[in-house]
């Protein structure tokens, strides 16, 4: 077997499981825990599919913010949920089932669509990491989505420490 | 190399697992990880199709540049609501956040 598919078939199988164990886990800390091992996973996935730079993303933004984000809401909210109850609600059967005939569709979808399966990739183009930065900041390009993500970023960091207000600074804050 | 529906499939099976942790799960913050793995699942694909269909075009790989961001907000806005609703109520569990029902 070519090492290239080896290295994806051990990257896809770490990061299966561990997705699985994020879903499955009682305790919400181990999950979080889990959580980076499936994000780092995909990074990998990107190195294959010759997207170093987003693999460089992956890491800094979702291990290194998103994840730790995560960790530190967990810790905020202990002692609400006891790690000994049940951690999934009375219909958790029927989000299985729903899962699997969702992955049942996509993998019939998958394979019965002829150009899903040809394997030889269209040749790399040679600087890609160069066009990505071109397109993002030129008008023919992506700079309007971008200017777009850049706005709804900023103000969903705002938004989020105005949500974030103790309750008492709060009511100070319309008193005054 | 490696077909391209191989990703397609795993990149399936994650959104799956995404789907069961945003339906199963009780705990608000276990269902803002269940949507990561989705959004996480989104950004293979865009990135897959970008190398196998698309290579001269770098449109898959903005896009998942605008999903991060996305994801970003989500995150803090997501996890902002369950600290202030976890202040007030002192819950996580999302069934108990019924503030809006009727």
């Amino acid at each position: 077997m070519e090492p290239l598919k080896l290295i994806f078939l051990l990257a896809g199988a770490v990061t299966l499981l561990s997705a699985l164990m994020v879903v499955t886990t009682r305790k919400l800390v181990h999950a979080a825990l889990w959580l980076v091992l499936t994000l780092a996973g995909v990074s990998v996935l990107f190195v294959l599919l010759n997207a170093a730079f987003l693999a460089i993303v992956q890491v800094v933004i979702y291990i290194g913010a998103i994840a730790i984000l995560i960790i530190f809401a967990v810790m905020l909210t202990r002692g609400s949920m006891d790690d000994t109850g049940p951690q999934t609600n009375r219909r958790w059967w029927l989000a299985g089932l729903i899962a699997v005939g969702l992955f049942a569709g996509i993998l019939l979808l998958v394979v019965s669509e002829p150009a899903a399966s040809a394997g030889v990739p269209a040749e790399a183009p040679g600087d890609s990491l160069r066009q990505l930065g071109l397109a993002l900041v030129s008008v023919d390009g992506y700079v309007l989505p971008f200017e777009l993500a850049s706005v709804l970023l900023l103000a969903a960091l705002i938004g989020a420490i105005f949500v974030a207000r103790p309750p008492d600074a709060a009511s100070e804050g319309g008193e005054e | 190399m490696i077909p391209l529906s191989w990703y397609l499939a795993l990149a399936g099976g994650l959104f799956c697992l995404g789907v069961y942790g945003v339906l199963a799960r009780r705990n608000a913050v276990a269902i803002l990880m269940g949507i990561e793995l989705m959004l996480n699942a989104v950004n293979i694909n865009l990135v897959a199709f970008w190398r196998y269909v698309t290579p001269a075009q770098i449109a898959g790989q903005a896009f998942a540049i605008m999903v991060f961001a996305v994801a970003a907000s989500e995150a803090a806005v997501g996890l902002a609501l369950i600290i202030s609703v976890y202040r007030r109520r002192t819950t996580v569990v999302a069934e108990e956040i019924d503030l809006l029902k009727w």
